[in-house]
C-alpha cells in the first residue's frame, strides 16, 4: 500500500508567533519552525500501516526552503521519501490554493492508495484542506479519524463526536485525516536520523506541477488579513471583597460576562 | 560537538527531554519518595531512540559514538531528570565489561540484547562491608568442577544496587579465590536466574526514581560462558569500567548543575525586591556568575577526559578529576540555587531543593570523592 502524508512546517507554538509587517501573512522567518505536531499523528499512522503490510510512505509538504525540515523530521521517523513543493509564488496562499497544489503534487507522485493528513495545522488551524483535497482528487474523504484500519481495499475509521462515535468505511483510494487521539507518535531514532540522510527528497516548483502562478499566492486568496494588532497584555482581575454578599456579586459578575 | 551527527543526536535528546522527561520529573520524584519506582517506560523510549547504547560498536547494535558525544547526551538528560541520567550511565556501565573484555562469541550472543534498549542492566560491585574497599568482597562464585567448569554457583549479597529487581541482567563481581583483590571475577547474570532475590528498596534522600536495593544471590547457578575475562581479572575489569562510568556521573552532575543554574537565573530575573529584580543586585549577580563559571569549567573538565578516552590515550586520572570537580561543583551550584530562591528554594514548590538532594549522592557513588583523590594522588605521585 502506498501512502502520501501531507505535512506542514509551522512556527513553534512555544515561541512568540506573529505576522509579517509588510503583507500580514504568517511570519515564518523570525521564529523557529517545526513539523506541525498534529501532522506527526498522520506520519505515525502511515508508518504503522506500512509496517503491518508493505508499501511505502511519501511525505509531502509545501513551503519555503526551511519547510524541508518538516520532511526531514518525517523521514527520520521512518517515511521512505519526500517531496517538497517550493515556489515564491505560493507565498500567502489560502486553503483553496494549498489544496490545488497538494492535489497536483499527489497526481505527480502517482496514485497512492491512501492520502493521510493531520486534522488541522497548528498555525492556521482551519482544518479544511483535507476536505478540499479529497474533493480535488475525487476520492472519499473520511475525516477526524481517532482509529484507522485498512483491509481489503477499504479504510475504516472511528470518528468521535460529542454525542456519538461513528464508524465510517470508505473504499480506497481515499483521504483520511487523523486526530491527536489516534496514536502516540514515535520519536525518531538515532539510526533513523542517520538513515534519513540517504532518503530521496524531490523539490518541485509550480511549473513542475503545471500549476499557473495566478491560481495561488496572496493575490489569488479568497481571504486576506487586512490588519493585525497584538493581543493586549492581560489586565489585573477584579477583586471582590466578601462582605456577606460575595456570592451574589460573583453571580452578577459571571452574568455580566455572559458566563451564566 | 565533533560531528554533525553528534549535533543531531543532541537535538533528538532535547526533543525527548522536553516532551517525555522534563514534564514528568517533579511529580514522579515526589511520588516515588514514598515508594521508589523506576519509570521503566522512559528507558524503553530512550532505548528505541538508540540513546541507551551510544558508546558501543555499531556491529553489536550500539551507536558507535565517541564519549565526547555520549557524555553530552547524558548531561542533557540530567538537566531534565537526574534519576534517568544516572540510570543511563549505570546501564552503560553494565555493558562495559562484556563489550571491553568479553570474547567475540560472548559479545555476539549477549551484547545486541543489552544494547537494544529493551534490556536494562544493574552493576553489582559494592557490598555492605565492601564499599570503597572493593577487594574485601565476600560474595563467592564456586565452580562446579576444578578444571573447566560448566557453571558457577553464586552466594552472597550485593548492596546499593541501582535497578535491583528491575534489571534484565546483573553484571556482578564475585570472589572466585581467596587471593584478595586478585581473586575477583566478573559474571553477567540473567535477571530471571533462579535464586536471585532482592531487598527492600533503600529509603534515600533523593533520586527516588532510581530504586536501589540489595541483591541476594542465593545459590544462583550461572553458566561458565557468562564469565567475562579470566578468573581473577575481576578487579581490573571493575576498575576499568569505573574509569568510564565516572565520566558518565561527571556529565550527569554537570547537567544537574546546569538545571539548577537555569532555574536560579529565571527566578532572579523574575523576583522583585526593593522595586527591581533581585538579579540587579551585584551580590546575587556575582553568585550567579560563580555558578556559571562552575558549570562551564565542569563541562570542560569532563570533555577533556572524554577526548583523551576517544583518542585511545590514558584517561583514568582525568576521569577521576572530572568526577571530583563536576560533582563538587554540582553540590556547590545546587546549594547556591537554593540560596538564590531564598525561602522558595527551601520549599517543594520549586525543584531547587530536589536538585540539592540529588547532587549530594554524586559526591558519594561510583567512588566517593575521597577515593577520587586517592586515585588522582596515586597516579600523580607514582606515575
Amino acid at each position: 500500500m502506498n501512502i502520501v502524508v501531507c505535512v506542514k512546517h509551522v512556527p513553534d507554538a512555544q515561541s512568540d508567533r506573529t505576522f509579517n509587517e509588510s503583507d500580514s501573512t504568517t511570519d515564518r522567518e523570525g521564529v523557529d519552525g517545526l513539523l506541525s505536531e498534529l501532522d506527526e499523528y498522520a506520519v505515525e499512522a502511515a508508518l504503522k500501516l506500512v509496517e503491518e503490510g508493505e508499501g511505502e510512505v511519501t511525505v509531502l509538504t509545501i513551503g519555503p526552503a526551511q519547510a524541508a525540515d518538516a520532511v526531514k523530521k518525517a523521514l527520520q521517523m521512518g517515511a521512505d521519501k519526500g517531496v517538497h513543493v517550493s515556489d515564491e509564488a505560493i507565498h500567502g496562499s489560502d486553503a483553496v490554493a494549498t489544496s490545488l497544489v497538494l492535489a497536483e503534487a499527489i497526481r505527480k507522485i502517482g496514485s497512492p492508495d491512501l492520502v493521510l493528513t493531520g486534522m488541522a495545522s497548528t498555525d492556521g488551524t482551519m482544518g479544511v484542506v483535507p476536505a478540499m483535497l479529497a474533493e480535488r482528487l475525487g476520492v472519499p474523504q473520511v475525516t477526524y479519524a481517532s482509529e484507522l484500519t485498512v483491509s481489503d481495499g477499504t479504510a475504516t475509521i472511528r470518528r468521535d463526536g460529542d454525542t456519538a462515535s461513528e464508524t465510517i468505511v470508505a473504499t480506497l483510494p481515499a483521504l483520511v485525516s487523523v486526530t491527536d487521539q489516534i496514536n502516540e507518535p514515535r520519536y525518531p531514532s538515532f539510526k533513523g536520523i542517520m538513515a534519513a540522510k540517504k532518503k530521496p527528497v524531490e523539490t518541485w516548483s509550480l511549473a513542475d506541477l503545471g500549476v499557473d502562478a495566478s491560481q495561488v499566492g496572496l493575490d489569488a486568496a479568497w481571504t486576506k488579513v487586512e490588519s493585525f494588532t497584538k493581543r493586549p497584555p492581560r489586565q489585573q482581575g477584579q477583586i471582590v471583597t466578601d462582605e456577606g454578599d460575595g456570592g451574589t456579586r460573583l453571580a452578577e459578575f459571571l452574568s455580566a460576562q455572559k458566563f451564566i | 560537538m565533533p560531528t554533525e551527527e553528534g549535533e543531531e543526536l543532541l537535538a533528538l535528546t532535547r526533543e525527548i527531554c522536553d516532551k517525555a522527561l522534563r514534564p514528568r520529573a517533579d511529580e514522579a520524584e515526589e511520588r516515588a519518595a514514598g515508594s521508589p519506582e523506576l519509570p521503566r517506560d522512559i528507558f524503553r523510549t530512550l532505548g528505541r531512540a538508540g540513546l541507551l547504547s551510544l558508546p558501543y560498536p555499531e556491529e553489536y547494535g550500539g551507536g558507535g559514538q565517541p564519549y565526547e558525544v555520549y557524555l553530552q547526551v547524558v548531561e542533557e538528560i540530567a538537566s531534565a531528570w537526574m534519576s534517568i541520567a544516572v540510570g543511563v550511565s549505570v546501564h552503560s556501565l553494565t555493558c562495559y565489561p562484556l563489550a571491553r573484555f568479553g570474547t567475540e562469541s560472548q559479545r555476539r550472543a549477549l551484547l545486541p540484547a543489552m544494547l537494544s534498549g529493551e534490556q536494562l542492566g544493574a552493576y553489582c560491585l559494592s557490598e555492605r562491608q565492601a564499599g570503597s574497599d572493593v577487594g574485601s568482597m565476600t560474595t563467592r562464585a564456586t565452580p562446579d568442577g576444578p578444571a573447566t567448569p560448566r557453571s558457577y554457583r553464586v552466594k552472597g549479597t550485593k548492596a546499593w544496587i541501582s535497578h535491583a529487581g528491575h534489571a534484565d541482567f546483573y553484571t556482578a563481581f564475585v570472589r572466585t579465590s581467596d587471593d584478595g583483590s586478585r581473586g575477583l571475577s566478573c559474571l553477567v547474570v540473567p535477571g530471571d536466574a533462579p535464586g536471585l532475590a532482592f531487598g527492600t528498596p533503600e529509603k534515600k534522600m533523593g533520586l527516588h526514581c532510581d530504586p536501589v536495593a540489595e541483591v541476594h544471590f542465593e545459590g544462583v547457578e550461572v553458566a561458565a560462558d557468562r564469565l567475562v575475562g579470566t578468573p581473577g581479572q575481576g578487579m581490573a575489569i571493575a576498575l576499568s569500567a569505573l574509569d568510564s562510568g565516572r565520566l558518565g556521573i561527571a556529565a550527569a552532575a554537570t547537567g544537574l548543575a546546569q538545571a539548577a543554574l537555569d532555574l536560579a537565573v529565571r527566578y532572579a530575573l523574575d523576583r522583585e525586591q526593593f522595586g527591581r529584580p533581585i538579579a540587579d543586585f551585584e551580590g546575587l549577580a556575582f553568585l550567579l556568575a560563580d555558578m556559571e563559571a562552575a558549570v562551564t569549567s565542569s563541562r570542560a573538565t569532563y570533555l577533556h577526559a572524554a577526548r583523551l578516552h576517544d583518542a585511545g590515550r590514558p584517561f583514568s586520572r582525568e576521569a577521576a578529576v572530572a568526577k571530583l570537580v563536576c560533582t563538587d561543583a554540582a553540590m556547590q551550584v545546587t546549594t547556591d540555587a537554593v540560596q538564590v530562591l531564598g525561602g522558595a528554594g527551601y520549599t517543594r514548590d520549586f525543584p531547587a531543593e530536589r536538585y540539592f538532594r540529588e547532587a549530594k549522592v554524586t559526591q558519594i557513588f561510583e567512588g566517593t570523592n575521597q577515593i577520587q583523590r586517592l586515585v588522582i594522588s596515586r597516579q600523580l605521585l607514582r606515575g
